[in-house]
């Protein structure tokens, strides 16, 4: 081994490395439900392979945004973070439907220069596969030796730490062979106060959004709940929807399915049982809204509770 | 005197009952042996038979409770009353919520200005350290006698016409 593979295998080490894409990110709260508002929700979260079993890695808590029902921004409180998950309060004072998770945008991608290949953003690893919530967090800074080792570690073609730029705007002047994708992602729950409320659900016609039909604080386990997917205000028709429920371990089957959405992209899920839920879409076009990307890539993951009849 | 006949006229012709009440629910709440009983939730509602909006006819809940726990907290634990009606409610609510009841029959006076027609009536209980029931059956306006029962948390659900 050379000195130089070394040393970023150590760097690697000592880094907080990315997520690996085989993860699914999630949030879960304590509850989703109240019937007053002097209370509060408190919420874990975490990467790993099952949903809502924190085993492998914490999520930042400091990148969660709370949208309370009148359009106002809530606070997280109480964040701290453990060695497999994140943990915050948030006091839900106002009635309604809140929304309460990570938005996350980013440009990533290669490109070369004098014929080098070069690379911009935070590398999370080998291209994830569909359904990973991966690209959706941003996940904590980590040092661009780490990335670079991953890339070794995935068989791809070393890049070189000083190849490495943190923003687009820094590619410098001739680059060619421009290969960048525009990430978005949003990773949420639902808590609602007494009456639920819409007022959050308005479309905004950018990118890849949920818009549910069934209430997504109103879910029970002998109905079927039912949710729109837009892409840039358009139903997305055919969008594949992953929907994994919790507690694996108390069952034999997994219980996961997937699902696609109609031609008006609307899903629809029977639930086989009451539990929360994981559900986690994504699309891949090349309309991204930066013209130095070639492709958008964008995810939506939500937590829902389904609760008993 | 005309006037009084016109008056007369008048409620004959309404076509809800014409009793001082629609019927009476008799509600048995069932004496339960817990180390720390707790008088359940209840909360009893009406839905038309083939859909439509709940009407709550009693909410049983420790409505004396306020400060940071208040007796609103487990409300949704009645978790169906919940949805189908009760987080729409403005509680207190006059005629309908009160204090819980203690183990024993408690009578609710059906209002007499609910339309004809058929109906379910729902009556759910939560109890804290104990579990949660729903008993349903069907009750049609003006009331015909009808008896159900409970196995856990709630008691027999009568149904009379007086």
């Amino acid at each position: 081994m050379t000195a130089k593979s070394l040393f970023l295998l150590a760097a690697a080490a000592i880094g907080v490395a990315a997520p690996a894409s085989a993860h699914n990110a999630w949030l879960l709260p304590s509850i989703t439900v109240l019937s007053d508002t002097v209370q509060s929700v408190t919420v874990d979260m975490g990467a790993s392979t099952a949903p809502f079993e924190p085993n492998h890695q914490p999520l930042p808590a400091e990148n969660v945004k709370v949208w309370a029902p009148d359009g106002s921004m809530g606070k997280v409180e109480n964040a701290s973070r453990g060695r497999y998950r994140s943990t915050f309060d948030v006091k839900i004072d106002k009635p309604g439907t809140w929304r309460i998770g990570m938005e996350n945008n980013g440009i990533g991608g290669t490109f070369k220069v004098n014929g080098e290949p070069w690379m911009v953003g935070r590398r999370r690893g080998p291209a994830p596969a569909p359904g990973a919530a991966a690209p959706a967090m941003t996940p904590p800074p980590a040092p661009p030796a780490a990335s670079a080792a991953a890339d070794a570690a995935g068989g791809r073609p070393r890049i070189d730490p000083s190849h490495i730029v943190a923003t687009i705007d820094e590619i410098p002047a001739g680059a060619t062979d421009l290969d960048l994708t525009e990430t978005t992602g949003r990773n949420e729950f639902f808590v609602t106060a007494g009456e639920p409320s819409d007022t959050l659900f308005k479309a905004t016609g950018k990118g890849l959004e949920f818009v549910p039909v069934t209430l997504p604080t109103d879910l029970v386990s002998n109905e079927p709940g039912q949710f729109r997917f837009l892409v840039d205000g358009k139903p997305a028709a055919g969008l594949e929807v992953e929907v994994i429920p919790g507690g694996r371990r108390y069952r034999e089957a997994d219980q996961a399915q997937k699902l696609k959405t109609d031609a008006q992209g609307l899903l629809t899920v029977n639930w086989p049982g009451a539990g929360f839920y994981w559900i986690n879409a994504s699309h891949t076009d090349d309309k991204p809204s930066n013209p130095k990307a070639a492709k958008r890539r964008m995810s939506y993951t939500a937590t829902l509770e389904v609760l008993a009849p | 005197m005309k006037k009084s006949l016109v008056l007369a006229a008048g409620i004959i012709a309404a076509p809800v009952s014409t009793a001082a009440s629609a019927g009476t629910i008799t509600i048995t709440i069932p004496r339960i042996n817990a180390s720390e009983y707790h008088a359940p939730y209840v909360a009893a509602w009406i839905e038309p038979a083939g859909g439509g909006q709940a009407r709550t006819l009693a909410v049983w809940y420790d409505v004396d409770k306020v400060g940071n726990e208040p007796g609103t907290k487990w409300l949704a634990d009645l978790r169906t009353w919940w949805r189908k009606g009760g987080r729409s409610l403005k509680l207190p609510a006059n005629g309908v919520s009160g204090a819980t009841r203690a183990p024993g029959a408690h009578r609710i006076t059906i209002p007499t200005n609910v339309k004809a027609g058929a109906y379910t009536l729902h009556v759910e209980a939560a109890r804290e350290d104990g579990g949660r029931e729903l008993v349903s059956m069907p009750l049609t306006i003006p009331a015909a006698n009808g008896r159900a029962s409970g196995t856990t948390e709630m008691g027999a659900i009568t149904i009379s016409a007086r």
